[in-house]
């Protein structure tokens, strides 16, 4: 697909979200939607500028961004190190997966009252969901890419000469690679969702904590706009990840043409 | 084995072969086979197969499906070990590797360029800019030097095949296993690819060794074969014909009937 053909293809997908913010500006200009039901989109425009130029928005945004990230980072890695370990060798998985299973049951939002219990509303209480949300994805996606390589690609490399390493590197790393990218996008919806769960019922900065101060106040503009700010965030952190699937599975005959 | 009847077709056409520093072929042996059995579980799979087959010969092994045609190549591969009996091989060569397998399907890693699949074939023999120069020699062998930098699923069948003769031939092996190698390809490439095989065959002088179920295609190639049933040698047959064969001559035909009459005999 050339250049043009792809910005078209993307800006049909932003069609219908703007078709729909005109016929909701349009329903509360017109009084069909009474404002302190859903306020119109020009109202959160407002709102939106009106805590741009305070400062707090941005502040904000940056407090959840890395608290996000830095859950993340942490059961992100530890899930991805434990699938390669469960992945590459039977006695780990042996050890550890019936446990995993178990505990990948529990939804992790459900330990929400004992986490409060054990962390307060401190920082750690919000790392430690988030890292246990995004730990399962990781977890079992990237158990899943190794233990679906290709075992005649596995048996050619030994037959070659390679050793582990070589093994490792070139064949079951890349050929996990795609299951491990589909993890990664489902981990990232459910780091905020996550994030956001935990900041609304306990955080005194954050996304999740201006929703909830303003639901005090009754500034339905400022809730919208924070549902607004998640549906972009969420939407740039898949984008990310596309990028870098599509920048990593070039050889993919899926990706060879987008 | 009468390795004078073998140089003689060589020399016969020893026409444009570039000078190697390459693998001696008269007088010396590339494996040999004794009293090797395999069994997996109570199933017995090879029954004292005795096979010896000289340095630079090309032998044809074909036999029925599940005759044990293919577990022959796996021992030899060093795949899989004989249950009992002896496999004795040649004598390694400086800067060659043993033996390379080249598999049913092509088996290329599909996130690697199709010149990296090459490099696959010289791993712990050469690397960085000089395997890559090797890849590419090789690459233009097979004539698939204008496809280096592709990803393998842009190729066709046939390609793919090629490029995987061309990783097994890139580290110059000594013995070349292929477990048919052709099967999954059509007919018109399949003549090409046996062509290019015997040409490069013929050039590098490494002992090759070809299961296949087409009997056309045996005596095509190789200067000797090895019918197997029943997990026994069935028939050891020389191919006394000269190079280049013309395919469905009636010399081929008769000894292709020959090993029909006695694989259906």
């Amino acid at each position: 697909m050339s250049f043009s053909a792809r910005l078209h293809a993307n800006a049909i997908g932003w069609v219908l979200p703007v078709l729909v913010i005109a016929g909701w500006e349009a329903a509360s200009r017109a009084g069909l939607m009474p404002a302190n039901v859903l306020p119109a989109p020009s109202a959160v425009a407002e709102a939106f500028w009106r805590l741009t130029l305070s400062g707090e928005l941005i502040r904000n945004i940056g407090v959840s961004t890395a608290r996000a990230l830095a859950g993340f980072a942490i059961g992100g890695s530890i899930g991805f190190a434990l699938g390669l370990a469960n992945g590459l060798s039977r006695l780990s998985r042996g050890l550890t997966d019936t446990t995993l299973q178990m505990i990948r049951n529990i939804p992790h939002l459900a330990l929400i009252p004992l986490v409060i219990l054990w962390f307060g509303i401190d920082e750690e209480a919000k790392l430690f969901l988030v890292a246990l949300g995004v730990f399962f994805p990781i977890y079992v996606n990237t158990l899943l890419g190794i233990q679906s390589v290709d075992p005649q690609l596995v048996e050619m490399g030994r037959v070659y000469g390679m050793d582990r390493r070589a093994l490792f590197f070139r064949v079951i790393l890349p050929g996990a690679l795609p299951a491990i990218f589909v993890g990664l996008r489902y981990a990232l919806g459910i780091m905020w969702l996550t994030l956001i769960v935990a900041e609304t019922i306990s955080a005194s900065s954050g996304l999740g904590y201006m929703a909830m101060q303003a639901r005090e106040f009754l500034l339905i503009d400022v809730v919208v706009l924070s549902i607004l700010i998640y549906a972009l965030l969420g939407k740039l952190a898949d984008s990310l990840a596309r990028l870098l699937e599509r920048l990593s599975l070039g050889w993919h005959p899926a990706f060879q043409n987008g | 084995m009468p390795a004078a009847s073998l140089t003689s077709i060589r020399s016969f056409v020893a026409a444009p072969v570039p000078p190697r520093p390459a693998i001696s072929v008269e007088g010396r042996r590339a494996f040999a086979f004794k009293g090797v059995e395999k069994r997996f579980g109570d199933k017995i799979v090879l029954d004292g197969i005795d096979l010896d087959v000289p340095a630079g010969q090309f032998v044809a092994v074909i036999g029925k499906s599940g005759c044990g045609k293919s577990t022959l190549l796996r021992l030899l591969a060093g795949l899989d070990r004989p249950t009992s009996g002896s496999l004795t091989l040649g004598a390694e060569e400086e800067g060659h590797s043993r033996t390379r397998f080249m598999f049913q399907e092509p088996r290329l890693l599909p996130w690697a360029s199709v010149v990296k699949n090459v490099e696959v074939g010289l791993t712990g023999i050469a690397a960085g800019q000089d395997a890559r120069q090797r890849a590419l020699d090789i690459l233009g062998e097979v004539g698939l030097a204008d496809r280096a930098d592709e990803w393998p699923s842009v190729l066709s069948g046939g390609q793919k095949q090629r490029v995987a003769l061309a990783r097994a031939l890139v580290g110059q092996p000594q013995i070349l296993a292929l477990d048919e190698p052709l099967g999954a390809l059509d007919a018109l490439t399949r003549i090409e690819m046996q062509q290019l095989l015997e040409r490069i065959w013929l050039a590098q002088k490494f002992t090759a060794v070809l299961v296949t179920h087409d009997v056309a295609e045996a005596v095509a190639l190789a200067d000797r074969v090895v019918v197997i049933s029943a997990g026994r040698i069935a028939l050891d047959l020389e191919v006394p014909v000269a190079r280049p064969r013309r395919r469905g001559s009636a010399e081929l035909a008769r000894l292709e009937g020959t090993i029909l009459d006695r694989l259906f005999g």
